[in-house]
């Protein structure tokens, strides 16, 4: 599984995926991607498409096709763990709700 | 034709909702106001549908470079020229965010692109009329940048995941495209009595047609309700068109222009304007490839992506030499762990 997109070696020049740190202090989070011949034209390109208006300190890419994502078609079945198990979050707890500071 | 992907995604359709479930799927995302994100399941005509809106929208973009990109070396200020270039480089930004779009959902850039230039794929015929004076600037900004930011703005909400996001990033950009124009027209209305009239014939050279950029009424217009059940088009056509309208007479009573329509006044009872009839002829007209600027418009942008040509292929024979040569290999082991750099 690949990221959606990626159409391999037909395109003349792969598809990467960007990810941008929009200041310090805060994750790299994705904003889109686009199509470059090597990864460093791809950091530049990344700049100009998704950085025009300072919105970034810091850039990463990664070749679309090198991304592995989980099945789509297992949903259900692969993020059913957490189901049914709300006591893994403090709003479950409501004995203390009165209780200061806790 | 060996398309991959396209096969797998008509594989997809055929053989992978046999019991009906991802249709079922489909239907609660939609109902419940969710999003459909590439991976999931869809019905092939919504598939085909958002290919064919993204990337006309994305085409529009980068021919819409052409009638602004036509001023840049006579803008009348290193400050206006430097505005200009920003907003058209902007449009560049615009399509290929699209283009992005558009390629999750199976169809890749370079078709696109290919569509666009031998004439296939459509765009908007807004950007078949020309620009011959400095208010056309104006206008482009004010009406045309205008008219998409109302038929855009409910786009960032479309059902298609993509869809949405590429249109969250645009409509942040566009709002500037429109409030230079609107100061270019303004500028030339505190002019001399030769810019004012100037600024006066551009309004009435593109007022209509930026009536015309959403689409055909509503009757005539039987793919729109479609779009609207999948949640991908918000309002209808005319609704849109009203709401613009609505906007721009007081906009103009500022700059102290006409709007070319003896039709136009405010109806109490409707709370809205009333306006007059498009000419819906011109529309199918240039549409169909007969309007102002057509031709040049494609035959440009297919020189230009030819004479692109030897940049693409070199930078990808050596891409190509790089990491046959494995040097781009010896680069990465020779800098600090993944982890450092990539936080710096």
């Amino acid at each position: 599984m690949t990221s959606p997109g990626d159409s391999g070696e037909r395109e003349q020049w792969p598809l990467w995926e960007v990810f941008i740190r929009s200041s310090r202090g805060l994750s790299h989070v994705h904003a889109g991607s686009l199509h470059a011949p090597d990864e460093t034209m791809a950091v530049r390109n990344a700049r100009d498409l998704y950085t025009r208006r300072a919105e970034g300190v810091s850039i990463w890419v990664v070749r679309a096709s090198a991304i592995t994502a989980s099945d789509p078609d297992a949903k259900g079945a692969f993020f059913e763990s957490p189901q049914g198990k709300e006591y893994r979050h403090a709003t479950y707890y409501t004995e203390s709700d009165t209780v200061p500071h806790l | 034709m060996a398309d991959p992907l396209r096969q797998l995604h008509a594989a997809h359709e055929l053989d992978d909702d046999p019991d009906g479930s991802g249709q079922r799927r489909f239907d609660e995302l939609i109902a419940t106001d969710s999003r459909i994100e590439p991976s999931d399941w869809m019905p092939a005509a919504y598939r085909k549908t958002l290919v064919r809106q993204i990337s006309q929208h994305a085409n529009s973009e980068i021919i819409g470079m052409q009638p602004e990109g036509n001023w840049i070396t006579r803008a009348p200020s290193l400050k206006r020229k430097a505005i200009l270039m920003a907003k058209v480089q902007d449009e560049a930004g615009h399509g290929l965010y699209l283009y992005s779009a558009a390629q999750t959902l199976g169809t890749d850039r370079d078709t696109m692109f290919e569509n666009l230039i031998t004439g296939k794929a459509k765009y908007s015929s807004i950007f078949n009329y020309t620009t011959p004076t400095w208010a056309d600037m104006g206008s482009i900004g004010w009406l045309v940048d205008g008219a998409a930011i109302c038929n855009q703005v409910p786009l960032c909400r479309a059902s298609y995941g993509p869809y949405g996001r590429a249109m969250v990033r645009i409509c942040k950009e566009e709002s500037f495209h429109q409030r230079q124009g609107f100061e270019i027209l303004l500028e030339l209305m505190r002019g001399t009595p030769a810019q004012q009239q100037m600024a006066q014939e551009s309004v009435n050279r593109w007022y209509a047609p930026a009536l015309m950029m959403f689409g055909p009424p509503d009757a005539d217009s039987p793919n729109s309700q479609q779009s609207m059940a999948w949640k991908i088009k918000r309002f209808s056509n005319d609704e849109l068109r009203q709401r613009f309208v609505d906007m721009l007479v007081p906009q103009a009573e500022i700059l102290g222009v006409t709007l070319p329509d003896p039709d136009l006044k405010w109806n109490e009872e409707r709370g809205h304007y009333d306006f007059g009839e498009l000419d819906w002829a011109e529309f199918t007209e240039v549409l169909a490839g007969r309007g102002p600027a057509n031709a040049i418009r494609v035959s440009r942008r297919r020189t230009a992506h030819e004479n692109g040509e030897w940049v693409r292929a070199a930078a990808r024979a050596y891409a190509d030499k790089q990491s046959a040569d494995g040097q781009s290999a010896d680069r990465q082991t020779n800098q600090a762990p993944a982890h450092e750099w990539m936080a710096s």
